[in-house]
C-alpha cells in the first residue's frame, strides 16, 4: 500500500503536538533582528572593529562567558557609548545593555549569559560619532537553559 | 540578603585603567520556566545595576532573563582619584542591594 496509513497519520499528529508542547514561545531570528532595529535605528551596522568572545561549543547554556571588546581610544572624542548583547531563540531578544563612557578607559566587559539552544549571539557597540559596529558568533549548546525542572 | 562580591584593586596609579568585578547572588528566575506541576514560576531577575566612582556614574547596564543566575559583571575604569566606588543592583520585587569599595589612587 502506498501512501499514509491511518497509523502513520495518527503518530505525525502525535509526535507534531509533542513538539509544539516542548518548545515555549521562543525568539526568531526576525524577532532579534527586530530588536537589534530598535536600539540601532535606521542606522548602519558595521561589521568589525569589535570582538565578541564565546565558546564555540558550550556544554551548560544556563551560563556562557562571554566577553565584548570594541577597538576604541576611549576618549572625551571617540568612545563608546553602549554595548548591546541579543540572541536569536531564547524566548526574549534582549540580552544585556551596558553604558559606557570615556571614563570606562578600555571598552572591554565580560559577563555569564543563559542560552536555550544552539544559536547565534550578536554584539552591537554603540560609538559615540553615532556609527554602530557588529559582530555575531554561533554558540553550541548541548544542553540548553530555561527548560529543566526545578529540583 | 543577597551576598554580593566586588574586586577592585585597593591602589592604583593615576590615569590607569583598573578593571573591576561584580557578582552578585541572584536566582535571575526567568518567567519562562515551569515548576515540577506545569505551572510558570513568576519573573524574578535583577534589571539593572551601576557603578558610581565618587558619585559620578561609569557604568551601568539594563540586564534581561537571558542574564545567567547571580549575574558576574567585569568592566573597566580610568583611576581619575582617590575615592569609593559605589554598586548598586536593583530589580523585581524591590530588590535592590548597595555595597562599595575604596580605592586609593597615587
Amino acid at each position: 500500500m502506498t501512501g499514509m496509513t491511518r497509523r502513520d497519520i495518527l503518530h505525525c499528529a502525535a509526535g507534531g503536538a509533542v513538539l509544539l508542547a516542548v518548545r515555549p514561545a521562543a525568539a526568531t531570528p526576525a524577532a532579534m533582528q527586530e530588536a537589534i532595529r530598535q536600539v540601532v535605528g535606521s542606522a548602519r551596522l558595521t561589521p568589525g572593529r569589535m570582538q565578541l568572545s564565546v565558546p564555540p561549543l558550550s556544554e551548560n547554556g544556563n551560563t556562557v562567558p562571554c566577553t565584548v571588546t570594541v577597538e576604541s581610544a576611549m576618549t572625551a572624542q571617540d568612545h563608546v557609548k553602549a554595548i548591546h548583547i541579543f540572541n536569536e531563540k531564547n524566548p526574549q531578544p534582549n540580552v544585556i545593555s551596558m553604558q559606557l563612557g570615556p571614563r570606562a578607559g578600555r571598552a572591554s566587559v565580560s559577563t555569564r549569559i543563559r542560552l536555550s539552544e544552539t544559536q547565534t549571539v550578536t554584539a552591537i557597540a554603540q560609538m559615540s560619532d553615532g556609527s554602530f559596529r557588529s559582530h555575531s558568533a554561533n554558540v553550541i549548546v548541548t544542553q540548553g537553559a530555561c527548560l529543566e525542572d526545578t529540583p | 540578603m543577597s551576598r554580593a562580591l566586588i574586586s577592585v584593586p585597593p591602589k592604583a596609579k593615576k590615569g590607569e585603567v583598573v578593571q573591576i568585578k561584580a557578582l552578585i547572588q541572584h536566582v535571575m528566575e526567568t518567567g519562562f520556566r515551569p515548576n515540577s506541576s506545569g505551572v510558570l514560576l513568576p519573573r524574578d531577575i535583577i534589571t539593572s545595576f551601576k557603578c558610581l566612582y565618587n558619585g559620578t556614574e561609569v557604568f551601568a547596564c539594563e540586564m534581561f532573563p537571558a542574564m545567567a543566575a547571580n549575574p558576574f559583571l567585569t568592566f573597566h575604569t580610568l583611576a581619575t582619584e582617590s575615592g569609593t566606588l559605589e554598586f548598586q543592583w536593583t530589580g523585581d520585587n524591590g530588590f535592590s542591594v548597595k555595597e562599595s569599595a575604596k580605592i586609593q589612587v597615587e
